[in-house]
């Protein structure tokens, strides 16, 4: 049964967003998304995914355009707007010489959660992520995988509304990538939002909710896999069919 | 054209990359920069050849019948280059094992990895030969140019000697590898490159105070107990010296010596190079343990948080730690000789405070660096819910209580003595380290805290003003500490430097 995410409440709402550096790279976006949604954005590469959700965290600022975070406006008041959003990037980004507990230790103090609160969560993520044996090793000798594992834990250690990925599976294993994918899974059954930009096809094709396909910085097609597939006039395809066909349209519209 | 992987071939590829790290140190990335660093570098080579005429002069006509004096003297100068150059070639080294870079394509290659290993050695050698070279050019074109050709048979020794620092640094490196394993090899390699760097320097200036109240190196080397216990001239411990004198046999066997040397140890080492680079390589999956200190999270404020994670990275980054307290090292002979030159009376404190001035400017330089640059979760700091300007201010925070932790003993000893002195002493530590601190946010960029080591070579103008800057703030320490009014004069110099590093910094101009 699939649920009518439009009597949710906005959980990001995109208005006019543009980004320019060479050439325009996101332009005039419009893009809503849900409370409780799982959504994933995907498009070619260059197509304006990451510009997109960099400047929705508040590491780029748009040239144009609003954006709003939950009923906030995240560029006039954009301290209050991280409090409930969450970023990770393909690459994770952590200290080599802090242990995953003190990395979350330390997150939870810029996002100033209680620590009772804090380490409760910190305690359930390292056991969720498995990374329980290496709670007080030093990040330093970590594989990617368990970079990334530490770098999601702390993302969701302050118990964001709005989590936004950039490609969070790039380069883990199997094993690890499941480990994701469930707790986001379990995330957004506790009604959370999830945003998360992805090559792999099947990912956004199981996963999400609603899928956006982006190209040349606009949102040129969106909906469920069922409403994608009607929009190509096929109703049997994959998604990475449907895909491959609404951006060869508007490659040859443009 | 060479066959495809052998030793031509890829030594010429080695040189192609060497060429190609040196032009990007130089110009520091920009191809733009290029002109520029091309004028820097010719303003500095006439810079250069001035200080050479203005020291070795002198010295032009020294001859073959030179006595023992001259013989210790040009000994003791080799000996001093030769131990930077050991330094050097350790710290190429180090960096070679410990980099992944092409390893994996070198050994899933089908090309000898000893063939492709002993290139790599014979490029650090290269490498080693040629900033010996560049280095002692200016001393020996005044000394051939005022004292006659002979001169030149200098260059083959400076040539033997990076050869004979290549070899040891390989023979160092292994022998560490050897006896303490892959993982402590890398930071004790480095702290031992630096200290050897370091160490001979400061002694020889310490020495050199002590018997002469100089700071030149030579006076210590001329000293009559030096004298008495060198050994005859007819020695062929002298080979090396005589050999810079024009002497053509001793050069022959010189430069015989060192060609033997280094192609022996790379006989020797290819091999093992790439065992132990291998070894090297799989040190990044070792895992350090933490003692667990505390079970329980801690309440902190989003800025302590930030302050607190400064400095536990600081406290588990060693070579860091070395490194950056290596710059006060260099301070301690200039600290040495002004205590003995004018220390003797009561005002000893005012020429104390501003070697503690100027090393307070420096070492907040790089701590600054460190932790307003070098940050290695730039992203998750970005998308944290605090104010930027609070980021900014926690790191600076962070800086300054170091400074403070580090220096707070020094000013206290110094209470004993003269408190008002103290007082200016701690103000001008203040100044100095804000001033470096500010000078470094004026010029901040985004990098990794592993590249702290090339942080002066990205922003040349960063570095000189912070040497200038806590120069200034040094002097306008010791002119307060003395009482004089000319304090304000130097304290307006210091300031208006500051504005002047505001006025063109990137930060304020929009420039990257």
């Amino acid at each position: 049964m699939q649920t009518n995410y439009q009597s949710h409440p906005v959980a990001l709402a995109l208005r006019g967003v543009s980004k320019r550096f060479d050439r325009p790279a996101v332009d005039a976006l419009d893009l809503t998304v849900y409370g409780g949604e799982f959504y994933a954005l995907v498009g070619p590469n260059g197509a304006g995914k990451t510009t997109t959700l960099r400047m929705v965290v508040g590491l780029l600022r748009p040239d144009a355009g609003s954006i709003c975070i939950d009923g906030i406006d995240a560029l006039s008041d954009p301290v209050a707007a991280k409090q409930i959003t969450a970023w990770l990037s393909d690459e994770p980004m952590i200290y080599d010489k802090l242990t995953p507990y003190e990395y979350l230790e330390f997150v939870a103090g810029l996002w100033r959660i209680e620590p009772a609160t804090a380490e409760a969560r910190a305690r359930d993520l390292i056991g969720w992520l498995g990374l329980e044996p290496h709670a007080h090793e030093r990040c330093e000798g970590f594989s990617k995988g368990m970079r990334q594992k530490v770098a999601l834990a702390g993302a969701l250690v302050h118990d964001p509304k709005l989590i936004i990925l950039d490609e969070p599976l790039t380069g883990l294993d199997a094993g690890t990538a499941r480990q994701v994918k469930n707790v986001l899974r379990e995330r957004v059954r506790a009604g959370g939002t999830v945003i998360m930009t992805t090559h792999i096809l099947e990912v956004a094709e199981r996963m999400a909710d609603r899928i956006g396909i982006i190209a040349g910085g606009r949102l040129i097609a969106e909906g469920t896999l069922d409403e994608l597939r009607r929009q190509t006039g096929e109703t049997a395809t994959s998604l990475e069919d449907t895909f491959l066909t609404l951006v060869a349209e508007q490659v040859a519209a443009a | 054209m060479s066959q495809p992987a052998s030793l031509t071939w890829l030594a010429s590829h080695e040189f192609r990359l060497g060429w190609r790290d040196w032009v990007s140190l130089m110009t520091a990335g920009g191809r733009t920069r290029a002109r520029n660093a091309a004028i820097g570098l010719v303003i500095f080579a006439a810079f250069m050849h001035m200080f050479a005429y203005w020291t070795v002069a002198t010295y032009a006509n020294a001859g073959l019948a030179s006595d023992t004096a001259a013989l210790v003297g040009i000994t003791g100068t080799l000996f001093l280059s030769w131990s930077l150059l050991l330094s050097q070639a350790m710290e190429s080294v180090t960096r070679i094992f410990y980099s992944r870079s092409d390893l994996d394509l070198i050994l899933t290659s089908p090309a000898s990895a000893r063939k492709v290993f002993a290139v790599r050695m014979g490029r650090i050698a290269s490498a080693s030969v040629a900033i010996a070279i560049l280095l002692a050019a200016p001393f020996v074109n005044v000394l051939a140019v005022l004292g006659g050709s002979h001169w030149l048979a200098a260059y083959g020794v400076v040539a033997a000697m990076g050869a004979v620092a290549t070899a040891a640094a390989l023979a160092l490196t292994i022998s560490l590898f050897r006896i303490i394993g892959a993982k402590r090899t890398r930071l004790i390699a480095q702290i031992v490159a630096a200290v050897i760097g370091a160490a001979f320097v400061i002694g020889l200036q310490i020495a050199a105070i002590f018997s002469a109240g100089s700071l030149s190196r030579f006076a210590a080397l001329q000293s009559n107990w030096m004298l008495r216990h060198a050994p005859d001239t007819g020695s062929a411990f002298w080979w090396p010296a005589r050999a810079v004198l024009g002497d053509y046999v001793a050069l022959a066997a010189v430069i015989a010596a060192g060609v033997a040397i280094l192609g022996a140890s790379i006989a020797l080492f290819s091999r093992r190079f790439g065992e132990h680079a291998v070894a090297a390589a799989g040190v990044s999956s070792a895992t350090v343990r933490q003692r667990r200190w505390s079970m329980r999270f801690r309440s902190r404020s989003a800025a302590r948080a930030l302050r607190h994670k400064e400095w536990i990275l600081l406290r588990r980054d060693p070579w860091l730690v070395s490194q950056t307290l290596m710059q006060i090292l260099y301070l301690l002979p200039p600290a040495l000789l002004l205590w003995i030159t004018f220390g003797k009376g009561n005002d000893a404190i005012v020429v104390l405070v501003p070697v503690v001035v100027m090393a307070a400017g420096q070492l907040a330089g790089g701590l600054a660096w460190l932790s307003i640059s070098g940050e290695d979760a730039p992203d998750l700091v970005a998308t944290a819910p605090i104010d930027a300007h609070r980021v900014l201010w926690a790191k600076i925070e962070a800086v300054i209580g170091m400074i403070a932790l580090i220096f707070a003993p020094i000013v206290a000893m110094m209470v004993y003595d003269d408190m008002f002195g103290a007082a200016m002493c701690a103000l001008g530590i203040l100044a100095a380290a804000g001033a470096s601190t500010l000078i470094q946010l004026c010029f901040r960029v985004q990098a990794r805290r592993s590249q702290f080591r090339r942080r002066q070579t990205s922003s040349r103008i960063a570095t000189f003003a912070e040497a200038f800057s806590s120069i200034a703030w040094a002097a306008t320490s010791a002119l307060a500490a003395a009482q004089t009014w000319t304090a304000l004069g130097a304290a307006i110099v210091a300031l208006g430097l500051l504005a002047g590093i505001w006025m063109i910094s990137p930060s304020r101009t929009g420039a990257h």
